[in-house]
């Protein structure tokens, strides 16, 4: 199909949106022109403001009958290209679809709007003494569409898992227009359980316009204790053996040193800025169970050869602890003029071994890696100090990160954890994936949206890519991103 | 027990009879341990027996993920897990000594625990299958945070054998809980019942499974021996047995003496639609079972109009369709999908819905 152009479009979405939701001032476009991984950037035909499911619809009536590729936004905070527009097509920004719609405290349930922030719906269930589990660290900006597009996680996911567990509900504009709604509150799904078909889905099979969320009781009691090591697999042992002390916490999270020192000297959380490695450790139940399973922890890590062990002593304490996590990535952003997270996620028992290779790739790249690390769960965040200013340093980060994601999928574990596919990691599928479970992720999307309008050139690499890729790969080792293709 | 469970690889085999099937057309109808063939439309079809394709592949507890071969017995491995303390969250129906780890996951059938700990998709990490253009297919993984590519994995949980074979799974484990109390209080209506266990499930208590039955709850709590005991303080109650293996297994009163059940999903707070019949309530609310001869086509109405549907679980009318039927637009994306995977309709066709 050839493109539509740019006025014409206008034109016709102008007709029942208001003038000023409709972008295509030159100035206006290029604030949308990427999302959190600004290394890729791309100038969109439209952005369109939408308010209402109607809207959607229409919209999405016209792009399918033009073939106008629609890349679905939230707040734009996704670290993997996600949300990065295409050069012939739309930006649908769902941010102002941002109500709470019901909130209700017998059934723990939220009915909201995609563009309702992350963070506002466990501020507005307050009150009712809920709240909504998935945190990721951005969780302030992001919005509920964006995590169900990319089945966000964070901090509880062990214990409280992921989008997925807590999403009971969307309601999804198809390609023909249609809204088709896909209910779980029964916990039956009617046939295939196409939630979690939708679910990480990438904005690849609809527009995701409604989503029921479930609420969770705020636990009446959460403690945090840190241990400290002076070795990263001992902090990695103290893990498996609080697991294995059949205690699941509702966070465990590691830090190694570059990543303490900078959180550390961000936010001033007490962190100890010689250890190698520290464990920051939270429980939560009740008063009498969290009391007896600190102490247990607390036993666990100093076997596991803690240097030392710290319990926060109140909840502004517990909270301190925290903040130096929760701002590890812009703390480290401040050591260098950029960073790059990679997000792969591996085997726990394959710690040790990864990390040293990390530190070997580091030396040899001669980029310095900070690595934050779900250490419950196994989803690690090493983060990578480059100059984007200096000739070539992009390239050579980003074959760096490709490293550490093979060396993922050798032990075990897969590219991407919880940032999603993107455009970023969509050489790293070529390899993760067959030709055959490819085609089959295609033919998926075809079922769905058979003229491939939603967010084309993401997540699912074609066989043509991935032979170009896979070639060039055996020859030399560098990963192309050439243009994105329209599949 | 690690060794009970035989290592016995089927793989080349089970890939060779589908691709003969693919080759001639021929329906199959995929079979574990044949212990819950009855869920769901009669399939006539040439039986693929994946029950001996067994072995556990990879289990180290502390990594919380078990993966094994879908014809492990489900008892056995269940045992094994024990062995380590940890277990399968979702408490699955066995409904006999044969039950499969395919089968569950196909069957997507989970107990009691269901309402408090999710059900049989929530703990899938991975699946290799065999498709229907006979290729071996990964999905997932054996980590617990994975977002690579979409999410085909869960959707084998409750497909019914549909969209291909089962060959392997990797599945997220949980330690056992330290102690378990069942505590029984008098709720003379439904409505009643339904109404006080929602009020519990907004309180931060280790509530783990409810049953409503001839006006009387009873509630499971699972946790730490503290955490059991300050919930039981605070709630009152008195002490009953542990029913819960009976109820899962359906050995229950209600579930021998009745012929024909309806199981009716419904959002946990619907009100009571069918006061002073008989009832057994689950799964705070969202699961109902109703006995009787009521007819299906009005019942499906009554229930569609008020977000639920209703499955025909037993003594179904020769010919009526078991699940609740799809809407036309559903329906076909249902078949584009069915045909994305298994082109020439070949797995278990109709076993879900006709045509699929």
């Amino acid at each position: 199909m050839s493109p539509s152009s740019q006025q014409e479009l206008a034109q016709l979405f102008r007709r029942f949106l208001a003038p000023e939701s409709v972008i295509d001032a030159p100035t206006s476009l290029a604030a949308y022109e990427c999302d959190g991984l600004s290394a890729y950037r791309q100038t969109p035909l439209l952005v369109v403001l939408v308010e209402t499911i109607e809207q959607v619809q229409q919209i999405v009536r016209l792009c399918n009958e033009r073939g106008v590729p629609i890349v679905s936004r939230g707040a734009g905070t996704s670290l993997s290209g996600g949300a990065l527009p295409h050069e012939d097509g739309i930006v649908l920004s769902l941010a102002k679809m941002n109500r709470i719609l019901t909130l209700d405290a017998l059934s723990r349930t939220a009915v909201v709007e995609p563009g309702v922030r992350n963070l506002a719906v466990s501020e507005a269930a307050n009150p009712l003494g809920l709240y909504y589990a998935p945190d990721p660290s951005s969780q302030i900006a992001c919005t509920i569409g964006g995590n169900v597009a990319e089945n966000a996680g964070g901090v509880h996911c062990l214990k409280y898992g992921l989008t997925l567990h807590n999403v009971l509900g969307v309601k999804l504009v198809m390609a023909t227009g249609e809204l088709l709604s896909i209910d779980q509150q029964s916990m039956q799904s009617q046939g295939f359980d196409l939630l979690a078909l939708v679910i990480g889905s990438e904005g690849m099979l609809g527009v995701v316009v409604e989503v029921t969320l479930k609420l969770l009781p705020i636990p009446e009691c959460a403690r945090v204790v840190m241990g400290v090591f002076d070795k990263v697999e001992k902090a990695g042992d103290s893990v498996a053996g609080i697991i294995a002390e059949g205690i699941i916490p509702a966070g465990a999270e590691m830090m190694d040193n570059l990543a303490i020192r900078a959180a550390e000297d961000f936010v001033h959380a007490g962190y100890p800025v010689e250890a190698e490695a520290i464990i920051i450790c939270e429980l939560d139940g009740t008063e009498e169970e969290v009391e007896s399973q600190i102490s247990r922890v607390e036993t666990v890590m100093k076997g596991a050869g803690a240097t030392e062990t710290r319990i926060a002593r109140d909840e502004a304490e517990r909270l301190l602890f925290w903040s130096g996590r929760k701002a590890a990535f812009p703390a480290v952003g401040r050591l260098s003029p950029d960073y790059y997270c990679i997000d792969g996620t591996i085997p726990r028992k394959a710690l040790g071994t990864v990390l040293a290779e990390i530190r070997r790739l580091s030396e040899q790249y001669e980029l310095p890696i900070a690595n934050v690390f779900h250490a419950g769960d196994g989803n690690l965040h090493p983060l990578i100090l480059y100059d984007a200013n200096n000739p070539g340093e992009l390239e050579k980060t980003e074959q760096l990160g490709s490293k550490i994601l093979l060396l993922c999928i050798e032990q075990g574990g897969t590219i991407t954890g919880e940032h999603g596919v993107g455009v970023e990691k969509l050489g790293e599928m070529c390899i993760q994936f067959s030709d055959q479970e490819r085609n089959q992720f295609h033919a998926i999307r075809q079922a769905f949206d058979p003229n491939c309008i939603f967010n084309p050139g993401k997540a699912i690499p074609t066989l043509a890519r991935c032979a170009e890729h896979n070639a060039m790969h055996v020859h030399d080792g560098k990963l192309p991103f050439p243009e994105i293709e329209r599949f | 027990m690690r060794q009970s469970i035989p290592q016995n690889d089927l793989e080349t085999e089970l890939g060779a009879s589908v691709a003969q099937a693919v080759a001639n057309g021929t329906a199959l109808k995929i079979i574990g341990g044949d212990s819950k063939s009855f869920y769901g439309n009669p399939v006539e079809a040439q039986a693929l027996e994946v029950g001996m394709h067994t072995g556990v592949i990879d289990y180290d507890p502390a990594e919380l993920v078990i993966t094994l071969r879908a014809g492990c017995k489900l008892n056995q491995v269940e045992a094994l897990l024990a062995e380590n303390n940890q277990m399968l969250g979702f408490e699955p129906l066995h409904l006999g000594d044969k039950a499969t780890i395919g089968g569950v996951l196909a069957s997507g059938l989970a107990g009691p625990r269901r309402a408090y700990a999710g059900g049989v998709r929530e703990y899938i990490l991975g699946v290799k299958m065999l498709s229907g253009r006979g290729e071996i297919l990964n999905f997932g993984g054996r980590v617990i945070k994975n977002v690579a590519g979409f999410d085909v994995s869960r959707l084998m949980a409750g497909a019914l054998g549909t969209l291909g074979v089962i060959l392997e799974a990797s599945l997220r484990v949980i330690p056992r809980f330290e102690t378990e109390l069942s505590l029984g209080f008098e709720h003379s209506s439904a409505a009643a019942h339904i109404q006080w266990i929602n009020q519990l499930g907004s309180k931060p208590l280790p509530l783990s499974a409810s049953i409503w039955y001839q006006g009387r709850s009873t509630i499971r709590l699972s946790g730490s021996q503290q955490g059991v005991d300050s919930a039981a303080a605070k709630l009152g109650g008195t002490p009953e047995t542990d029913i819960w293996e009976q109820l899962r297994e359906q050995r229950h009163d209600y579930f021998t003496n009745n012929k024909k059940l309806f199981r009716l999903s419904v959002p946990q707070t619907c009100e009571d639609l069918f006061p002073g019949e008989s009832q057994l309530i689950e799964w705070g609310g969202a699961q109902r079972w109703l006995s009787g001869d009521p007819d299906l086509d009005q019942l499906r109405q009554k229930l569609a109009s008020n977000e639920g549907t209703v499955c025909a679980y037993r003594g179904v009318d020769p010919g009526a369709q078991v699940f609740h039927p799809l809407n036309k637009s559903m329906l076909a994306l249902h078949r584009s999908l069915k045909s994305s995977f298994d082109p020439a309709g070949i797995f278990n066709p109709g076993r879900l819905y006709l045509g699929l």
